[in-house]
């Protein structure tokens, strides 16, 4: 059991004890269904990724930002998978894998809301009840999420400890399945949480650079030089990442958001961004030691990002560990960075990407030459839920953004 | 069975214990001195005594917000060691923590910096719900080292291999869980807890029940299924959390602590002369 329990210094397991036993059932479940097959397991998986999901995503050449930047820029489109993001390719394979386990009942935790809407999307599909916990600032800016999901027939529950982000949604998902444990599957969100959640999450992630690297070796006829994907949890960045791992020639950068600045207020617990990889130092969190922002006396800061799925104050112990080993290249862009790149990539490849998502073009924008001559970006999601937030966010700061975001006078005066 | 004689002590006494667990620093660091001491009037054996951490995953609400009370009136690690310095008791005191505070303290890695500083003021031993037995080889270690011990807690889940993983490892007492779920006061008595209790039998170290126990009738009843002590949490910071939002002077939540106390007290005492009686002893 140890090889699936650590990444070098960082993972595994610490929960309450009441957990302890199904987190044994379920890396007992992860090893025979998902890394055997057993049962058909991962036929099926594979089968409902492709008919529900709308596997495989595109690898599609993006003209402008090519000539932009003078790079051959290959965008790995997950915002075409059902729901809008890579994160029904995890929720569905662990929404199925409780249904191998037995469950009766799902619940999960979202911070962007794109997860919950996966699970409740999967929970449907698959005819399992469902229960999603969201943080109450998070409730607010990503109001379409919350709509969807119920729509869906899960349940949403607003937390309101703390900063009411993605970090307390998580703790109270814990505490629910604390009581529930017998009979109830949490489908985390990211590579995140006590092992094996941080190699499953990256197994059933691990499909986006499996499709990416086939489609760049016929299409750009060679390996890239760098793959790029935005950092939160760090589970599409993961997923991209995998299979390239081996591939030493493959840089692979991930890029974390930056947010109003990288310096912190110890004294008010805050650090106003979630560069964990960047900024953090080694601690226990949500049951997995990793890299965490954290006050000199280890306890939790509140972490910011202008996007809701990037604001978390942990990050997946596997990339820790890849970035300890300089596998893998930590970067941050800021607030004001990523806005001006959500507007960027919305008018010049007609892509209107989320808000987590951007932080990565942010990235190509800030560092063209770092990306080599053939690059993948990983698009992670698309960006409907943040219209509000960029309307909002774009007003209140002097961007370099030529949009119009007034109301039709005439329409909003007659009601119409 | 335990490390630390003062520990070791209280259970060799022909009486079951009273183990009340506070937040140090609820509401704030003067009142929550008067609030512990008044617990060890009202006959604490044992004082699980929190130290507050951001992120408490094993607390239901009553003591996450004591946690949240007590972090917002400045406790930190270092302010909880000068508090336990502070109090005046004369009963082992046993610190209540999640594992990132233990790990992150003083200069150097891992568990050692703590322990060193906790044996330094005093404390007796840990009890640390988000570390298993799978991950405390480190904190083991230390806690041997200083004559400290360390509590795991047995589950109504935990079975078989886990079980004697955590026989090995455990000292001072074993925490029984009485319920599945978080802590908070209920209104009545698992069955759990006699099915829990009868797993680990034939263990040799004391063993104590906690989770949800509110009442004396409670306490006795815990004490005949078998426990040789009893913890009580949620039901104390209930009185703490009503006294600060009524405005009610220290002296009187402290007077309610310690009636609290003896009740239960009396309780688990009631519940060992009924045992003795049904075995015709
Ligand atoms: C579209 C999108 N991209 C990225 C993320 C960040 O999460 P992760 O780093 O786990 O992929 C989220 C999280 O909600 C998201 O919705």
């Amino acid at each position: 059991m140890s090889d699936t329990q650590k990444f070098g210094r960082y993972g595994g397991q610490y929960v309450p004890e009441a957990l302890m036993p199904a987190i044994e059932e379920l890396t007992d479940a992860y090893e025979r269904y998902v890394l055997a097959n057993e049962d058909g397991f991962m036929d099926e998986f594979r089968e409902r990724l492709r008919d529900f999901g709308g596997r495989p995503t595109p690898l599609q050449y993006a003209e402008q930002l090519s000539d932009a930047y003078d790079t051959a820029v290959y965008l790995k489109r997950e915002d075409l998978v059902h729901g809008g993001a890579h994160k029904l390719n995890n929720a569905l394979g662990q929404v199925l894998l409780a249904k191998y386990m037995g469950k009766e009942r799902i619940i999960a935790e979202t911070g962007a809301g794109q997860h919950g809407t996966a699970t409740a999307m999967a929970a449907a599909h698959l005819d399992m009840p469902c229960e999603i916990y969201m943080g109450r600032t998070d409730i607010n800016r990503q109001r379409p999420n919350v709509f969807r999901m119920r729509l869906n027939g899960a349940e949403v529950n607003p937390v309101t400890v703390g900063r009411g982000t993605l970090k307390e949604a998580i703790s109270e998902t814990m505490r629910d399945w604390a009581t529930t444990v017998e009979t109830t599957h949490y489908v985390i969100g990211s590579v995140v949480g006590p092992a094996p959640f941080p190699h499953m999450v990256r197994e059933f992630q691990s499909v986006i650079s499996e499709e990416a690297r086939e489609q760049i070796r016929e299409q750009a006829g060679r390996l890239p030089d760098s793959v790029v994907a935005c950092a939160g949890g760090g589970s599409n960045t993961m997923g991209a990442f995998a299979e390239f791992v081996d591939d030493a020639e493959v840089d692979l950068v991930a890029v974390e958001a930056g947010g109003s600045s990288l310096s912190v207020d110890e004294e008010a617990g805050v650090a106003p961004n979630s560069a964990t990889l960047s900024t953090g130092d080694e601690g226990v969190l949500h049951g997995a030691r990793t890299k965490l922002l954290q006050d000199s006396d280890g306890q939790i800061m509140e972490s910011h990002s202008v996007s809701a799925g990037l604001d978390y104050a942990g990050v997946g112990p596997e990339l820790a560990h890849l970035v300890d080993e300089g596998r893998v290249t930590p970067a941050n862009v800021d607030d004001d960075a990523a806005l001006e790149a959500f507007h960027r990539l919305s008018r010049e490849e007609g892509i209107i990407p989320a808000l987590e998502t951007a932080h990565a073009f942010g990235y190509l924008h800030e560092h063209p030459d770092a990306v080599g001559d053939v690059t993948v970006i990983n698009v992670s999601g698309r960006g409907d839920k943040d219209l509000e937030t960029v309307v909002e966010e774009t007003e209140k700061r002097d961007l370099d953004v030529d949009v119009d975001m007034s109301v039709f006078e005439g329409a909003a005066q007659e009601g119409v | 069975m335990a490390n630390n004689p003062a520990l070791g002590a209280v259970f060799e006494r022909d009486e079951p214990a009273f183990v009340p667990y506070l937040a140090a620093g609820d509401p704030d660091y003067e009142a929550s001195l008067e609030y512990v001491e008044a617990l060890a009037r009202g006959g604490a054996d044992v004082i699980e005594l929190g130290l507050p951490f951001s992120e408490p995953i094993a607390e239901g609400p009553t003591i996450q917000s004591a946690i949240v009370r007590a972090l917002e009136s400045g406790m930190t690690p270092d302010r909880y060691f000068e508090f336990v310095e502070d109090l005046d008791v004369d009963v082992p005191l046993v610190c209540m923590t999640y594992y990132n505070l233990i790990y992150q303290y003083g200069e150097g890695e891992g568990p050692r910096p703590f322990v060193e500083k906790a044996a330094d003021v005093g404390l007796t031993g840990f009890v640390v719900p988000d570390l298993p037995a799978e991950e405390a080889d480190p904190l083991r270690a230390a806690c041997d080292e200083f004559d400290l011990d360390l509590v795991f807690i047995v589950a109504p889940t935990t079975r078989g291999e886990r079980l004697d993983r955590m026989r090995e490892q455990v000292s001072g007492y074993v925490y029984v869980q009485a319920r599945l779920g978080t802590t908070g006061a209920r209104d009545d008595v698992s069955d759990q807890t006699d099915e829990s209790l009868a797993r680990i039998d034939d263990w040799a170290v004391p063993k104590a029940v906690g989770f949800g126990i509110k009442e004396g009738d409670h306490a006795a009843r815990i004490v005949r299924a078998g426990a040789d002590g009893i913890i009580v949490g949620s039901a104390l910071v209930d009185i703490v959390a009503e006294g600060h939002e009524n405005g009610d002077s220290v002296e009187t939540v402290a007077d309610r602590l310690e009636a609290k106390a003896r009740e239960l007290k009396a309780g688990a005492v009631r519940g060992a002369a009924e045992s003795a009686e049904a075995d015709g002893d």
